[in-house]
C-alpha cells in the first residue's frame, strides 16, 4: 500500500504513565496505519493502551500526568502531537471525530441534543440558524431516529441508551470528517442495539467512504465489522493485519491465547441426563411487579413487571440458564428466588423447603439453601474485612466456632485456586478475577443446595472469563453443584448451561436443552437474540472447523 | 398539571412544619420560669393588672392543656402574637415593621455572597494549584473560621473608629431627614460594613465549594466531548461547566437561607442595624419571651416560604429534576 | 494505621492545625496550674493595654484577660466537643435507620429531620436557652439540637447507598441479622465520612457557642471567649483589645479544627489515581 493511501499514520507512538503507575508507558513504541474507507479495529483487554493511543490522536488524554512523549501522528502532512492548538481545535469534529462508550455521561444534561448536536456545527461553520437546523434534523434521520424533531428538542436523560448512541454518532458525522474515532461505543449496549449501531457505523462508512478507528475488547464485534485488526497488549502492538488473516490464522501468541478464550457460539456437548435426577429447586408463578410512586395515586404511576408468572426448575447438578438483555427482569428473578427481594407471589421450593412462604425469622437460619455469587468484583467483597474472616462470616453465623470456620476458609480458598495465605489479606490486593473466585468461595461456605450466578463474569476480561469459568465447571462437576445461571451473553450460556431459559420484558419466552434452543429456537425473540450476536457467522464457522477436527 | 400538585404536596409539608412550630413553641412558653400569663403579657410587671386577668381569661389558663393549645393555635393562625408593653404595639406590627431592614440586609448578603462565591471559585478552579488557587483557599479558610460578631467589631474598630470611612452602627443618620435618592445614598453606606461581615463567611462556604464543583465538572465525559468537537477551552467553561457547577452551589445558598437569619440576629446587634434580629436581642434582654417566640414563628414561616421558592427554581435550571 | 498517619502527614496545613489544637488543649487542660485562682476576680487596674503587667492586658473591669483566655479554652472545648459528640449520636442513628430501613420509617424520620432543619437553628438556640435559662447544660443541648440533621442527611445517604452494595446483599444472603450487618460491614465503611463531618461539626459548635456568649446566653459561672468580647462591647473605642483578642483565640482554633479536619479528610478517602 503506498503512502498516500493511509489517512492517518501513528509512528512509534510512546504515551507516558504517571510515576506511581505500575509500568512507565500506556503506549510503547506502537506504529499503525489507517487507510482510506477501511475500519480498523484496536482490541485488546483493560490496560492495553488501545484507548489511550486512540485519544492521543486528538490529544484527549484524560490526565495531565498521561501525555504522549515520543513518536509521530502523522494526518494530511503534518504531525499532529506537534500541532498548534488552534490547529487541532479545527481538526477536531471537523476532520477527525470522535464517539465515546458512555452516552449518558458524554453528553450535557442541561442541555438539548439539538443544542449540542448544532454546536458542533457552529464552532466550524458559519450558517444561518435555520439552515443549521435543517442539517440536524437531516442527519439525525439518517442515523435512523424515528421523530428527528422530538430527539432534536430533548434532553439526554429523555431519550434511550440507543438513541443517544445514535445522536452521538450523528453529532460526529455532522461536518463529513475523514476518520471517525470510535471507543468502545457498543459496549455499553444490549445486544440487540449493539447490532443495530454496529450495522448504522458500517452503513455510514460505506456511504462516506470514511476511515474508522475502532476500538474494543470484543472479538464478537471485531468479527462482525472489522477490515483489518491490530491486537495490543501492555501498550505494545502484538499483532496486525486483515480480518480474516488474524482471525482465522493467528500468529502471535497472545493473539491466539485470547481467540482461544471467546467462546463459540454453541451448545457445550450434553454433561449428564439429569431427567431422573431429583428437583433441586423449583420456582412456578413468581410475580414481581414495581410500581413508580406518584403522590396522587389518581397520577399516571407506571408499572414495571419485572417478572410475570415465571416458573423454572432445577434438577440436582443440573446447570440452567436464564438468558436475557437489560430490563428483561433475570436479575430481579434472581433475586426473588434467593429472597433479596420479596417477591410478590409465587412458589420458591428448595427440596423439602417452601423457601418462598417462610417469614424473615426462620428465613435465616435456611437461607444457607440458596448462595449467591454477584456480578460486580469490585463491589461485592466489604473492603474493610480480610478475606479470611468475608468467607468464613457465614459457617459463623450459623453456629459454627471460630476455629472451624476459619479451616473451611481455607479449605476453600485453595479449592477456588487461590494460595491459604490470602486468608490474611484485604479484597484490594486481588485482581477482579480472584475477586470473584474469593466470592465464590464465599457462596460456597454454606454447602448450599443452589448456587445462583449472577452474571459472574460479565465484568471480567475475556481471558479471565475463561479461567473462572473452567473453575465453576470444575467445582460443580465435583460438588455436584445445582446452578442457576444469569447472563446476557450468549456464548457463555452455551459453555456453561445444561438447559437455558430466554426472558424478555418479565417472562420467559422460551425454554429448553442447551443444545435444542441453540440449534433450533423457536420464540422470534430468541432467533432475534441469536442474529445480534455480534460476530455469529465467524464463531459458527469456527465450531464447524472444530467439529470436523474432533468429530 | 403535576407542578401544581408538586406545589400542592410542598405547601401542605410546610403547612405541617409551622404547626409543629407553633406546638413547639407552645410547650416553650410553658417552659419558661414563671406563669405562663407573665410570660405572655411580656415583660413581668410592664402589664397592668386589669390586662393581666383578661390574659388568664383569654387564655383559659386553667382550662385543660389542650384547649389552650387550641387557644393558641387559634391566636396564631389568625396572626394575634400578642401585645408588647415596651414597644406600645401588637407584636405581629411590630414584626412587620422591623422585616424590611433585615430582608434588605439578607438579600444584599445573599447577592454579594453567591455572586462573588461563584465568580472566585471559577477562577481558583481554573489557576488550581497555581498561587492565586492557594492563596484564595488559604483565605476562605481564615474567613470560614472568623466568627461573624468578631468581624463586625473589629471591621468598626478599624473602618469606622481608625479609618471614618462608614458609620459605626445604624441604618440611616438619625436627624437627617434625607429624602429619595439622598436616602438610598445613606442607608447604602450604612450597609456596608453590615452586609460585608455577614457575607465573609458565605463568600469562604461558596468559593469552596465552587471550585470543588467546577473541578467536580471538567472531569465528567462530556466536557471531552465538547473538546471532541473542536470548542476552545473558554468556550467550554462558558456553556458548558459554568451551567452545571452553579447547581450545587445554588442548592446550598437555598438551604443556608436559615442560618443567614441567626447571622442577622448577631450583624444586627453588633451594628445596630434596625431589623428583627436586633429586635430578637432586645427582647431577650427584657426577657420578653413572647416577642422572641413571635421572631421565631415569623422567621420559620419565611424559612418555609423560602425552602419552596429554591426547590421550584431549581427545577426550572436543571432539566433533570421533574416535579414528582 | 501507618499509612493513614503518613498521610496525614503529607498534609501540611492539617498538621500546623494539628499542632495548634494541641496546644489549645494543653493550655485548657493547665489552666487551673497556671492561673489557679478565678478568672472572674479582679487582679488589677482595669483597660491596661497589652504586653505590660499583664501579658493581655485588663478588661474594664481589671479581669486579667490571659486568665480568661486560659478558662475560656475549657468552656470553647468542653462544650465542642460534648455537643458534637451528642448530636453525631443522634444524628447517625437517626440517619441510619432511616437509611437501612427505608420504607416508611425512612419517610417518617426524614420528615422529622426536614422539620429541624427548617427551624432557623440560631433563632431557636436563643429561644431554648432564654427559656431555660442558660447553664453549661442547657448550651450544649441547645447547640446539639440545632447540630445532627446535617449528620443525619449524610449518614442516611451513606447507608442507602451501602445498602445497595453487592457486599452487603451477599451479607443478607447469608443470613446475617441486621445488627450484624449494620455494626459489622456497614457502620465501618461510613466511618471516614462520620469522622470528617464530626470535626467539621465541632468547629461550627464552637462558632455557634460563642456567638450565644456574645449575647449573652452563657453560664454566668463559667468563662467563655464570646463572653469577653460582649461584655468588652461597650469600651471597644478605649480597650479594643479585650474584644480582639479573644476573637483571634477563636479563630485560631476553629481554623485549626478545619484545616485537622480536611487533613482527615485526605488521610482517610486517599483519591483515586486513575488516568
Amino acid at each position: 500500500m503506498t503512502d498516500d493511501e493511509n489517512v492517518l499514520s501513528i509512528e512509534a507512538l510512546t504515551v507516558d504513565l504517571p510515576p506511581w503507575a505500575d509500568r512507565p508507558h500506556a503506549v510503547e513504541g506502537v506504529s499503525l496505519a489507517l487507510r482510506r474507507n477501511e475500519i480498523l479495529c484496536v482490541v485488546g483487554e483493560s490496560g492495553s493502551g488501545k484507548s489511550v493511543m486512540a485519544r492521543s490522536v486528538l490529544g484527549l488524554s484524560t490526565s495531565r500526568h498521561v501525555q504522549p512523549s515520543a513518536g509521530r501522528i502523522l494526518y494530511a502532512g503534518e504531525d499532529l502531537l506537534k500541532a498548534a492548538p488552534e490547529r487541532m481545535r479545527a481538526v477536531r469534529g471537523s476532520r477527525i471525530a470522535m464517539i465515546f462508550q458512555e452516552p449518558m455521561t458524554a453528553l450535557n444534561p442541561v442541555l438539548t441534543i439539538g443544542q449540542q448536536i448544532e454546536e458542533a456545527v457552529a464552532v466550524h461553520v458559519r450558517i444561518s440558524r435555520d439552515e443549521r437546523r435543517r442539517k440536524v434534523l437531516d442527519m439525525l434521520a439518517a442515523v435512523q431516529l424515528p421523530d428527528p424533531a422530538r430527539i432534536h428538542a430533548a434532553y439526554p436523560h429523555q431519550v434511550s441508551g440507543g438513541q443517544r448512541q445514535r445522536a452521538m454518532i450523528a453529532m460526529a458525522l455532522m461536518l463529513e470528517p475523514d476518520i471517525l474515532i470510535a471507543d468502545e461505543p457498543t459496549t455499553a449496549l444490549d445486544v440487540t442495539t449493539q447490532a443495530q449501531v454496529l450495522a448504522l457505523i458500517r452503513e455510514m462508512q460505506r456511504k462516506r467512504q470514511m476511515a474508522v478507528l475502532f476500538i474494543t475488547h470484543d472479538f464478537g464485534v471485531v468479527a462482525e465489522i472489522a477490515d483489518r485488526i491490530a491486537v495490543m497488549q501492555h501498550g505494545k502492538l502484538v499483532e496486525h493485519g486483515p480480518a480474516a488473516d488474524i482471525l482465522e490464522r493467528p500468529q502471535h501468541p497472545y493473539t491466539r491465547a485470547l481467540l482461544a478464550a471467546v467462546p463459540d457460539l454453541a451448545s457445550a456437548p450434553a454433561r449428564h441426563d439429569f431427567d431422573s435426577a431429583e428437583v433441586a429447586l423449583k420456582v412456578s408463578g413468581l410475580q414481581k411487579s414495581y410500581r413508580s410512586k406518584g403522590i396522587f395515586r389518581a397520577a399516571a404511576t407506571k408499572t414495571v413487571h419485572a417478572a410475570k408468572d415465571v416458573a423454572i426448575q432445577i434438577r440436582r447438578g443440573e446447570t440452567v440458564g436464564i438468558v436475557g438483555e437489560s430490563g428483561s427482569g433475570k436479575s430481579t428473578v434472581a433475586r426473588c428466588i434467593a429472597r433479596l427481594v420479596e417477591p410478590d407471589a409465587g412458589e420458591i421450593r428448595v427440596g423439602d423447603v417452601d423457601f418462598g412462604r417462610l417469614s424473615q425469622r426462620a428465613l435465616r437460619p435456611k437461607r444457607n439453601r440458596i448462595q449467591m455469587v454477584f456480578q460486580d468484583p469490585y463491589g461485592s467483597l466489604d473492603p474493610r474485612q480480610s478475606v479470611g474472616s468475608l468467607i468464613a462470616e457465614g459457617p459463623r453465623i450459623h453456629g459454627a466456632t471460630a476455629e472451624a470456620s476459619r479451616q473451611r476458609a481455607i479449605e476453600l480458598l485453595m479449592l477456588v485456586g487461590l494460595d491459604a495465605r490470602s486468608a490474611d489479606r484485604f479484597p484490594h490486593e486481588f485482581s477482579g478475577g480472584q475477586r470473584q473466585r474469593i466470592g465464590l468461595a464465599r457462596a460456597l461456605a454454606l454447602d448450599p443446595d443452589v448456587l445462583i450466578a449472577d452474571e459472574p463474569v460479565s465484568a471480567l476480561d475475556v481471558s479471565v472469563q475463561a479461567q473462572v469459568l473452567r473453575l465453576l465447571a470444575d467445582i460443580r462437576e465435583r460438588l455436584g453443584l445445582s446452578v442457576l445461571f444469569i447472563t446476557h451473553d450468549l456464548r457463555v450460556a452455551g459453555q456453561v448451561c445444561d438447559s437455558i431459559a430466554v426472558m424478555r420484558y418479565g417472562e420467559i419466552v422460551e425454554f429448553g436443552r442447551t443444545e435444542t434452543v441453540f440449534n433450533a429456537p423457536v420464540h422470534p425473540y430468541t432467533q432475534a437474540l441469536f442474529a445480534a450476536v455480534p460476530g455469529r457467522d465467524w464463531s459458527l464457522r469456527r465450531s464447524a472447523a472444530a467439529k470436523r477436527q474432533h468429530p | 398539571m403535576r407542578g401544581v400538585r408538586y406545589v400542592a404536596w410542598r405547601l401542605a409539608l410546610g403547612v405541617v412544619t409551622i404547626l409543629v412550630i407553633v406546638v413547639l413553641n407552645f410547650a416553650l412558653l410553658h417552659l419558661a420560669p414563671g406563669d405562663a400569663a407573665d410570660v405572655l403579657a411580656g415583660e413581668a410587671g410592664a402589664a397592668t393588672p386589669e390586662y393581666m386577668v383578661q390574659l388568664r381569661q383569654k387564655f383559659g389558663l386553667d382550662q385543660p392543656t389542650y384547649v389552650q393549645l387550641a387557644v393558641y393555635l387559634k391566636r396564631v393562625a389568625t396572626l394575634d402574637l400578642g401585645y408588647s408593653f415596651r414597644h406600645g404595639m401588637a407584636v405581629t406590627d411590630l414584626i412587620l415593621g422591623r422585616l424590611g431592614p433585615t430582608l434588605l440586609l439578607m438579600l444584599t448578603v445573599f447577592a454579594i455572597s453567591v455572586g462573588s462565591g461563584i465568580a472566585l471559585g471559577a477562577v481558583a478552579a481554573r489557576n488550581v494549584n497555581r498561587w492565586s488557587d492557594h492563596m484564595l483557599s488559604m483565605l476562605a479558610i481564615v474567613a470560614y473560621a472568623t466568627p461573624v460578631f468578631w468581624a463586625g467589631l473589629m471591621a468598626i474598630v478599624v473602618f469606622s473608629i481608625k479609618f471614618g470611612w462608614f458609620p459605626t452602627s445604624g441604618i440611616e443618620q438619625i436627624g437627617a431627614f434625607n429624602e429619595g435618592w439622598t436616602r438610598i445614598g445613606d442607608i447604602a453606606h450604612h450597609l456596608v460594613l453590615p452586609a460585608l461581615t455577614l457575607s465573609l463567611f458565605y463568600i469562604a462556604l461558596y468559593t469552596r465549594l465552587m471550585r470543588a464543583s467546577v473541578l467536580d465538572q471538567y472531569a465528567m465525559d462530556y466536557v471531552t466531548t465538547a473538546r471532541a468537537k473542536g470548542l476552545t477551552e473558554r468556550q467550554i467553561a462558558r456553556r458548558h461547566v459554568l451551567r452545571n457547577a452553579v447547581l450545587p452551589v445554588l442548592t446550598m445558598a437555598g438551604v443556608q437561607f436559615g442560618g443567614l437569619l441567626g447571622g442577622a440576629v448577631v450583624v444586627e446587634t453588633v451594628f445596630g442595624w434596625p431589623g428583627l434580629g436586633l429586635l430578637a436581642y432586645e427582647s431577650l434582654f427584657a426577657r420578653d419571651i413572647n416577642l422572641l417566640l413571635g421572631i421565631f414563628f415569623i422567621s420559620a414561616c419565611l424559612v418555609v416560604v423560602v425552602n419552596l421558592l429554591v426547590d421550584l427554581s431549581y427545577s426550572l435550571l436543571d432539566p433533570r429534576i421533574e416535579l414528582n | 494505621m501507618r499509612a493513614f498517619l503518613k498521610r496525614f502527614v503529607r498534609h501540611r496545613p492539617a498538621v500546623l492545625g494539628l499542632v495548634i489544637l494541641l496546644a489549645v488543649t494543653a493550655f485548657a487542660l493547665l489552666a487551673p496550674a497556671i492561673h489557679p485562682a478565678s478568672p472572674f476576680s479582679l487582679i488589677g487596674k482595669p483597660f491596661q493595654a497589652p504586653f505590660g503587667e499583664y501579658l493581655f492586658g485588663t478588661d474594664q473591669l481589671g479581669r486579667d484577660l490571659a486568665a480568661a483566655l486560659l478558662y475560656g479554652a475549657r468552656t470553647t472545648l468542653l462544650i465542642g466537643l460534648v455537643a458534637t459528640a451528642i448530636a453525631v449520636l443522634v444524628g447517625v442513628t437517626i440517619g441510619g435507620l432511616a437509611g437501612y430501613y427505608g420504607g416508611r420509617i425512612d419517610s417518617w424520620l426524614m420528615r422529622l429531620t426536614e422539620i429541624f432543619q427548617t427551624i432557623p437553628f440560631f433563632l431557636f438556640a436563643i429561644l431554648l436557652l432564654a427559656v431555660l435559662t442558660p447553664s453549661i447544660g442547657n448550651v450544649i443541648l441547645a447547640i446539639a439540637v440545632v447540630s445532627w440533621p446535617p449528620m443525619a442527611r449524610l449518614v442516611r445517604g451513606e447507608f442507602i447507598a451501602m445498602r445497595d452494595r453487592e457486599f452487603v446483599l451477599a451479607c443478607i444472603s447469608m443470613g446475617m441479622s441486621h445488627s450484624r450487618i449494620i455494626l459489622r460491614h456497614i457502620l465501618p465503611n461510613t466511618l471516614s465520612s462520620i469522622i470528617v463531618t464530626a470535626s467539621l461539626m465541632v468547629a461550627t459548635a464552637i462558632l455557634i457557642e460563642s456567638s450565644l456568649s456574645f449575647l449573652g446566653l452563657s453560664d454566668p459561672n463559667v468563662m467563655s471567649w464570646g463572653f469577653i468580647i460582649g461584655a468588652g462591647r461597650t469600651a471597644i473605642r478605649s480597650a479594643w483589645w479585650v474584644c480582639a483578642i479573644p476573637g483571634i483565640a477563636i479563630l485560631l482554633t476553629v481554623m485549626a479544627i478545619n484545616l485537622v479536619g480536611e487533613g482527615l479528610n485526605d488521610a482517610l478517602n486517599p483519591r483515586l489515581r486513575t488516568l
